[in-house]
């Protein structure tokens, strides 16, 4: 039987693979996320994770195999509407030179549009950087750039949201309040979310799923629930 | 001075370059940290630049026998000489011979064209092809700067970059920016000149002008001219050349080529 639209995962990876200098950067990756769904990716420094969100992005081409968006591969979409439609949010923050608000309203701007500076304010506030719009971002704390890139790519409304390590930087509190808020997120904006986590006890506070990736492939992947238990008793995981 | 103990024009000018060379020798020899090789690479540079000039003013008396339409070809070969001089220098960033050919012919060319237009330039060779070179050469300078600055821009932004177009911008709205401050950054050297102009620096052609009896009033006003349209040829060039660049830094699919710009 032909699968509907409904049944069809909004991001898919086809044989995903990225090689560079006869190196596997990302080997081979068959991963699916359903909207609604945070998927957790973990593994050792220098496994692949950040390589992997950065083709999904399709910031990097692939060497081999594609990404499905909505079944549709992703190659034969306008790379500006693709980047939108699946945001990322980079390791280490890079924001734009000026406010706070300007970096919100970069997405949007380039569109012609802007966001309400009173649903900035609620967003800002969310995420424990009450009245920060007009702050200069270049003193901002790590903690504090990181949450902002965070919103920024929120507020370009992406249907996929890639989240690299996005609390890092942050104390114990505050990456509570953010795993709230994205958990939220997600169920509201039925997201397809994937979170690069150094955290076990993160992917186990909000994943539904876990993959973990060594050397660029996937050694195991499955239901939170499934896979933690694993996971807790390997010494090869960080 | 010297003229005293040289009588004949060429014998004292060979004087004159010779001195000069020793000169420009001494100083490298002061340099302590300089290593040998370098003050070989200066005496090469200097012998070369000698018998191109010394040919030039070959050619310079032969100008007055061809016929006018020559001048184009001879622009038109300085203007490629230049764009081979200017990509020397940034060998790694792909095609970058044929953009600052077409960066300085159209920032020259237009430039060229508007001053015989004007009759700034006289159609006669002795007039194009000496201005012409001088146009062309502020061109090269300012395309060579273009060059070397927007890819210090795009290794200093590349973060800023990337996170621009993850967030769906385009290559073209995300260097914008960047654009902007090379193409300033490369006329800066021109508009210092231009507001030095008659202060710091009288430039050699209107002092040759006034020495061969041209009025001082009109050979103010024409290198008025001169050096203004000069930064207007500067500016065409540097924008030209970099948008040109611009687009071959990012892929069909918008992702930003950092290994062209990087070392
Ligand atoms: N442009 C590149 N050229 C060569 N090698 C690269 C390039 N980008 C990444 N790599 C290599 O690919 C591997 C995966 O890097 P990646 O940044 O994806 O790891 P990671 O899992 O995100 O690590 P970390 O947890 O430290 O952030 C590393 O060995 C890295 O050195
Ligand atoms: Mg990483």
């Amino acid at each position: 039987m032909k699968p509907k639209a409904a049944d069809v995962p909004l991001l898919q990876t086809v044989h995903l693979s990225r090689e560079i200098k006869a190196k596997k950067i990302v080997a081979d990756l068959n991963v699916s996320v359903e909207q609604g769904t945070l998927l957790a990716v973990v593994g050792p420094s220098g496994s692949g994770k950040s390589s992997f969100l950065r083709l999904l992005n399709r910031l990097d081409e692939p060497t081999a195999g594609t990404v499905l968006l909505g079944g549709v591969d992703y190659r034969t979409l306008m790379p500006a509407s693709l980047r939108r439609r699946v945001g990322l949010v980079f390791q280490t923050p890079a924001l734009f030179p000026g406010t706070v608000g300007d970096n919100l309203q970069f997405g949007p701007r380039q569109r012609g549009e802007s966001i309400p500076a009173a649903a900035l304010a609620s967003l800002l506030e969310e995420i424990g950087l009450a009245g920060y719009a007009a702050r200069d971002v270049g003193r901002l704390s790590g903690g504090e750039a990181q949450r902002v890139a965070l919103l920024r790519t929120l507020v370009n409304e992406p249907q996929v949201l890639l989240l690299d390590e996005p609390t890092s930087a942050l104390d114990a509190s505050s990456e509570l309040i953010i795993e709230a808020f994205l958990a939220k997120i997600v169920q509201q904006k039925a997201l397809a979310c994937i979170l690069v986590t150094h955290k076990l006890a993160q992917a186990s506070r909000i994943a539904q799923q876990i993959l973990v990736l060594e050397q660029g492939k996937v050694t195991l992947s499955g239901p939170t629930a499934e896979i933690l238990p694993c996971l807790t008793n390997s010494s090869t995981i960080p | 001075m010297l003229n005293q103990f040289f009588h004949d024009p060429l014998t004292l000018g060979i004087v004159q370059a010779v001195i000069a060379a020793l000169m420009v020798l001494a100083t490298a020899l002061l340099a302590r940290q300089q290593r040998v090789f370098f003050i070989r690479e200066i005496s090469v540079a200097m012998l070369r630049g000698l018998v191109q000039i010394v040919c030039v003013g070959f050619g310079l008396a032969l100008l007055l026998k061809v016929p006018f339409w020559l001048g184009a070809f001879i622009l038109l070969g300085m203007a490629t000489i230049a764009a081979q001089m200017t990509a020397q220098h940034a060998k790694h960033l792909p095609g970058v011979f044929l953009i600052s050919f077409i960066g300085i012919s159209l920032g020259s060319g237009l430039v060229i064209g508007l001053m015989t237009w004007l009759g700034v330039i006289e159609p006669t060779l002795t007039s194009l092809v000496p201005v012409g070179s001088m146009i062309i050469s502020s061109t090269m300078r300012s395309n060579s700067q273009a060059l070397e600055r927007f890819r210090a821009e795009i290794l200093a932004h590349e973060r800023q970059i990337e996170a621009g177009l993850a967030l769906g911008a385009t290559p073209k709205q995300i260097t914008a920016p960047y654009l902007q401050a090379t193409v300033s950054a490369s006329l800066l050297p021109h508009i210092d000149s231009l507001q030095s102009l008659g202060i710091v620096w009288i430039p050699g052609l209107m002092t040759g002008m006034v020495l061969s009896g041209a009025s001082p009033i009109y050979a103010a006003l024409y290198q008025f001219v001169v050096m203004a349209l000069i930064v207007a040829a500067a500016r065409i060039t540097a924008l030209v050349t970099t948008t040109l660049i611009r687009d071959r830094l990012f892929s069909p699919a918008d992702q930003l080529l950092l290994h062209l710009v990087e070392r």
